[in-house]
């Protein structure tokens, strides 16, 4: 395996998609070669990252309420719709 | 990878599912305001999320409220309904792009790792600072974030939206694009990859 096989396949690597002899392949190059080591991290870490960005936090606040002018838009939308 | 911030806490204003939609089903009206009240943030902050327009992002949540309410009598409420609404506001949602989605993309090419004869990386990899993720408590690093997502090729930015912030399965995401599995799988992987190019500036070590 070389390194742009590591790379084109990892998110499979990384999700526990392949079979036992393809993953001990991946494991042999990652103990061989440091940049994909730092790769998949880094790899890994974008995913956190990306969520972390979104989710809410335990001890945050409730979402913020829509505008009233959307509720209000919807509910006159309703009322012409039945 | 099946995380997900979907939206399942309930507001506390609708402790109790069965009800309201009873009621609803009912054709009672005060429960549908209840419904749009409880319901109409966190819809809105899906919308936002796959749309760059708010007045897009509103008429996606307008449409998906008359879409659902439209078809009340037909949920069975086995599922919650902020899983059942958030369905229906993703479906609202990406038909509000694809009717917006008129320009022409850049490629993505650039931002995916390029490799040597030797098939090594030509700019090899360098680690990432330990704290990378800890730092998205700051509310200026995950506007940085969030900045980065916005800027991947709408493509691979909605797939990566659907998988793996709205926590959609590669199934719901390809059924929903119309396209098939292996095209959302390879999408996802492209855009983290782009999106990793993107943040590494940000993290890498010895940077500030």
């Amino acid at each position: 395996m070389n390194c742009r096989e590591f790379t084109e396949f990892l998110h499979e690597y990384l999700f526990g998609n392949l079979p036992a002899a393809e993953r001990a392949e991946f494991d042999k190059h990652l103990a061989e070669c440091p940049w994909c080591v730092a790769y998949l991290d880094s790899y890994r870490k974008t995913i956190q990252l990306e969520q972390a960005a979104f989710a809410t936090a335990e001890d945050a606040p409730p979402p913020v309420d829509a505008p009233e002018e959307l509720i209000q838009a919807i509910l006159q939308a309703r009322a012409r719709s039945s | 990878m099946e995380d997900t911030v979907r939206g399942t806490r309930a507001p506390a204003a609708v402790a109790d599912d069965a009800t309201l939609l009873a009621r609803m089903q009912a054709g009672d009206d005060d429960a549908f305001e209840a419904c749009v009240r409880a319901y109409s943030g966190q819809l809105l902050a899906v919308a936002r999320r796959i749309l760059s327009h708010e007045e897009d992002a509103r008429d996606a949540v307008q449409d998906a409220f008359l879409s659902a309410f439209k078809g009340i009598g037909r949920f069975d409420g086995l599922s919650r309904i902020s899983t059942w609404l958030h369905r229906i506001v993703v479906n609202a949602a990406l038909s509000r792009l694809r009717t917006r989605r008129r320009r022409p993309e850049t490629s993505i090419e650039d931002l995916l790792p390029h490799f040597a004869e030797g098939e090594h990386q030509i700019d090899p990899p360098a680690p990432w600072k330990a704290t990378s993720v800890a730092i998205l408590q700051e509310q200026e690093a995950r506007d940085m974030v969030r900045g980065c997502i916005n800027r991947l090729p709408e493509t691979y930015r909605i797939v990566l939206v659907l998988r793996d912030i709205e926590g959609l399965s590669t199934e719901e995401t390809a059924q929903l694009l119309d396209t098939t599995l292996g095209v959302v799988k390879t999408r996802l992987h492209r855009a983290r990859q782009a999106l990793r190019s993107f943040l590494d500036p940000y993290f890498r070590e010895g940077e500030a």
